[in-house]
């Protein structure tokens, strides 16, 4: 009789498909970059529909972009290169086996992610009350008479905003989502489920939050730092 | 075969570039480069995205070439998106048709 699964030794946490630990955790960050690739997707037709839509109507862009906070976008960017240290940082700590260290990392990390979302949330709150928000109430009068240079036309500034508002928002999606993918990383973490040979979970959301993280280095520079030159 | 771990120097290294860049990409936005102002932002943007692919996520020490295929292709695609689109959308004539 072939050996029950039962009876098959293996190391700790390894799953009987696998040959040992290291194909195991390649096959899983294998796994998570095929996600991440249909994540690039997902983002790209946002980032060509901004393409196509600054290329038409530049001005616009230039002053909506003009509009938006860009110490608040900075402060963010730093905010959110910081969690990704801590993540990197955590991912180390996994693999050294050092669950206090870990979990203090995991609770940075969270506690970066919150405020990003804070920041996130001020600056929004901002642009409903200047009325920057595409729809019924949207005006870009104060826009308008702030750079007459720019010549600038509402209705199509109100399609940078409504590309700002369906970018960021996406993206803050996606911290979201992050925030609560290491909230049980870090649950499980205290518990003591991860060691050196098996961390893949701590490792996989990791590569979640770094791509979050490119998402927005490149929102970053395209949103808020279109046009920033003093104007002549 | 154990798995590649990286000394916390290199992580904060990285992090002190990534807090650099971010600066100077703030910065460099107030001076007029004409049409290079854009160019700057995307590469220092794009400088960034890469010492976090090749560091805080491992590209650079992944020992599956799987992995980094399934990377370069994922942007090469990105890439046929945008621009074969652009190349449409921008030498089409007046009108925005």
């Amino acid at each position: 009789m072939a050996d029950s699964p039962l009876t098959i030794e293996h190391e700790e946490g390894l799953r009987h498909q696998f040959a040992d630990m290291e194909q195991q955790r390649n096959a899983a960050s294998l796994g998570m970059w095929i996600f991440l690739g249909t994540e690039i997707m997902f983002f790209g037709g946002m980032f060509l529909a901004y393409l196509i839509y600054r290329y038409w109507y530049y001005n616009e862009f230039a002053a909506g972009s003009r509009s938006i906070d860009i110490y608040l976008g900075a402060i963010n960017t730093g905010v959110l290169i910081c969690s990704s240290l801590t993540v990197a940082l955590g991912v180390r700590a996994a693999q050294l086996g050092k669950r206090k260290l870990l979990v203090t990392l995991l609770l940075l990390t969270l506690l970066f992610g919150l405020a990003f979302l804070a920041i996130k949330g001020i600056e929004w709150y901002d642009k409903f009350e200047e009325h920057h928000v595409p729809g019924n109430s949207f005006s870009a009068q104060d826009i308008i008479e702030k750079y007459p240079q720019l010549h600038i036309d509402p209705r199509p500034t109100q399609i940078y905003f409504s590309l700002y508002f369906a970018m960021t928002g996406l993206h803050a999606l996606h911290m979201i989502v992050g925030v609560l993918i290491f909230s049980f990383v870090t649950y499980y973490a205290w518990k003591g489920r991860y060691t050196p040979e098996y961390h893949t979970p701590v490792e996989i959301s990791g590569l979640y939050w770094h791509f979050v993280d490119i998402v927005w280095i490149y929102l970053f520079p395209l949103l808020y730092l279109i046009d920033r030159k003093p104007l002549k | 075969m154990s798995e590649h771990i990286v000394s916390s120097k290199i992580y904060v290294g990285i992090w002190a570039a990534l807090m650099c860049l971010t600066v100077i990409t703030a910065t460099v936005a107030f001076v007029d480069l004409g049409p290079m102002n854009t160019v700057v932002a995307l590469v220092i943007a794009t400088l960034k995205a890469l010492l976090v692919v090749l560091f805080f996520m491992h590209v650079k020490y992944a020992s599956e070439k799987l992995t980094k295929m399934v990377i370069i292709s994922a942007v090469f695609w990105l890439l046929i998106l945008l621009f074969l689109s652009l190349a449409d959308y921008t030498t089409r004539a007046a009108g925005h048709a």
